[in-house]
């Protein structure tokens, strides 16, 4: 009870009668109901376009779908070559995060455990990216002397580049919070660095890395500046960027368009879904104490 | 020294080599590349001093126009997305206690799209003749209220901020619902003893209170705005004319048309007002995390 904040400890302490209480938080329920719809609106306007004709689907009205229109799907998947894109996507996506979490989860680790004013120095020279713009124009002549531009593996360590200032970040809070004992404990059983740490600390990493790969994978699958920017062969392209190749060809093709957009968006949603918790606790930390 | 042992800095350098490679090289050799004419077409780069930045500030070029419309949308947008984020918080907090987290899911959910996704979707809600925004308001008889979202100059900028609000407000309010169960219930009881009303505790008890994860989400939306890129590309792509160009497209439309020197200048510019800004969310982040 105590933790629900003014409003419900002001109920509690009896200002108000019950009548009026049950009336006020009715009217709670229907603002929060109606800030969800605005929300949701147009994302179920694409839903259930996606399921007309396109002749139904031009004036991309709301309205259900006189019948269902399930080939958009079938049709959207071969002409947008979509399960190209889904692959790159999957590729970039998922190594970059894999990199980039490895990578970051080690310097965090070793900057946060060893505190020498160089490696204090590092870190902060390391987080600083969170802020840092790029200069796309002096970046592409790094990616064209280190023979990356246009390439896919070029692409994925510039994104896993992208991702470890913050994923940095977020692990070295956690590792602060786990014992140095187990670090002693374990040399004294004879332990090097490489086993102390992939085979001690590592595991007991999981919910800061849970954290940061998702964040990863989120942000990287989202992207489309960089493909924009360095891949100029359309079979590298991931999902946004051939979404939105497809939308410019299409246009006057709502039912498409929609049914490409459901596509893209899904892997992102169900990634939202199932790691929910620790997308927001990622997005809130080091904003909140505690 | 034992640390060294124990925790070797070969360990950092994965992580290092590639920020080194990725960030801090192209800023360094954007520092020098700002004073030339590089340009795709020629193989040789002339120092040319500070053509570059005086291209940048003269009227005709309208790179101060651009700037301007980055600024009013980082603005703009960072107090519509703080207010809603805000009133979104404490509706959650204080008023809801049953589907809460069924609620700050879906209020959370457009902030996990694709901005390009989100761009192509409002591409139709806001189109004048047949788009959900314009159909919704004559059905609810605030015909009058109908616009060319995109393509009337005076309207689009505003379009394209609210299509950022909505994309935003729930990244916000997941801030600060964060920063809400901080603050403890007896504040509040005390406040009430002492015969606050609602407004006054707000005012002098949660806005306070709730400073650092406001001044976050604020630096973060400042961050944000700066960059804004790709809800702008799709929605109008700098149109019409030049009204709603932001300093990010502009510096794209100098890729492609191989301008690089200018475009680093640009890029170098924006690059010491985002450090400059930066320093200081990193230092809020980092004593956010050590004061508890």
């Amino acid at each position: 009870m105590t933790s629900d904040g003014p409003f419900t400890t002001l109920l509690r302490l009896g200002r108000l009668p019950t009548a009026k209480k049950s009336a006020q938080h009715g009217m709670y329920h229907v603002l929060a109901i109606l800030v969800c719809l605005i929300m949701y609106a147009p994302i179920h306007l694409v839903v259930v376009n996606s399921l007309k004709d396109r002749t139904e689907a031009r004036s991309m009205s709301i309205e259900r779908p006189a019948t269902l229109y399930l080939e958009n799907y079938s049709t959207v998947i071969k002409q947008a070559n979509l399960e190209q894109a889904f692959f790159n996507s999957v590729l970039y996506s998922s190594s970059a995060t894999l990199l980039a979490t490895i990578l970051a989860s080690m310097a965090a680790y070793v900057m946060s455990r060893n505190k020498t004013r160089l490696n204090q120095f590092l870190y902060f020279f390391i987080i600083m990216g969170i802020a840092m713009p790029f200069n796309f124009f002096t970046l592409s002549k790094v990616m064209q002397m280190t023979h990356l531009i246009n390439t896919q593996i070029g692409i994925i360590i510039l994104y896993a580049a992208t991702q470890l200032p913050f994923n940095t970040f977020l692990i070295y809070g956690f590792v602060e919070s786990l014992p140095r004992e187990l670090d002693e404990a374990a040399i004294v059983d004879g332990a090097g660095p490489l086993r102390l740490f992939f085979g001690v600390i590592f595991p007991l990493l999981t919910p800061v890395l849970v954290t940061a790969a998702l964040l990863s994978f989120l942000q990287v699958w989202n992207d489309f500046i960089f493909p924009l920017y360095y891949l100029n062969d359309s079979s590298k392209w991931p999902m946004p960027l051939a979404v939105y190749n497809f939308f410019g060809q299409f246009e006057s093709s709502w039912n498409l368009v929609s049914a490409d957009i459901v596509l893209t968006v899904l892997p992102v949603i169900a990634v939202y879904l199932l790691g929910q918790r620790f997308i927001v606790s990622g997005m809130t930390a080091g904003s909140v104490k505690g | 020294m034992l640390h060294n042992k124990v925790y070797p800095f070969y360990f950092t350098l994965g992580t290092l080599i590639l920020y080194i490679v990725f960030f801090v090289i192209p800023a360094v050799m954007g520092l020098g590349y700002a004073f030339t004419d590089w340009n795709r077409y020629s193989t040789d780069v002339n120092y040319v001093g500070l053509e570059n930045f005086s291209v940048l500030l003269s009227s005709s070029d309208n790179y101060i126009f651009y700037a301007r419309n980055t600024f009013v949308f980082t603005f703009t947008t960072i107090v519509l997305k703080t207010v809603l984020g805000l009133l979104f918080a404490l509706l959650l907090h204080n008023g809801i206690r049953r589907l809460r987290s069924l609620y700050r899911l879906i209020i959370f959910l457009p902030a996990v799209l694709p901005m390009v996704v989100v761009g192509i979707i409002f591409r139709s809600v806001l189109n004048p003749r047949r788009g959900l925004l314009n159909e919704f308001l004559q059905a609810v008889g605030l015909g009058a209220w109908t616009q060319q979202w995109l393509t009337d100059p005076h309207v689009a900028l505003l379009s394209i901020m609210g299509v950022d609000t909505w994309k935003g407000a729930g990244y916000i309010m997941v801030i600060l619902l964060a920063g809400l169960q901080t603050i403890p219930v007896e504040y509040y009881e005390a406040a009430q003893i002492d015969g606050a009303n609602a407004f006054a505790r707000l005012r002098h008890l949660t806005i306070p209170l709730l400073m650092p994860a406001l001044v976050v989400s604020t630096v973060l939306s400042i961050l944000h705005g700066l960059k804004i890129f790709d809800v702008v590309y799709v929605l109008t792509n700098g149109g019409p004319g030049y009204s709603t160009e932001v300093l990010y497209t502009a510096i794209f439309k100098e890729f492609s048309k191989g301008r690089y020197g200018i475009g680093t200048a640009l890029s170098s510019l924006l690059f010491f007002v985002m450090v400059f800004i930066g320093y200081f969310v990193i230092r809020l982040m980092e004593q956010g995390r050590t004061n508890d």
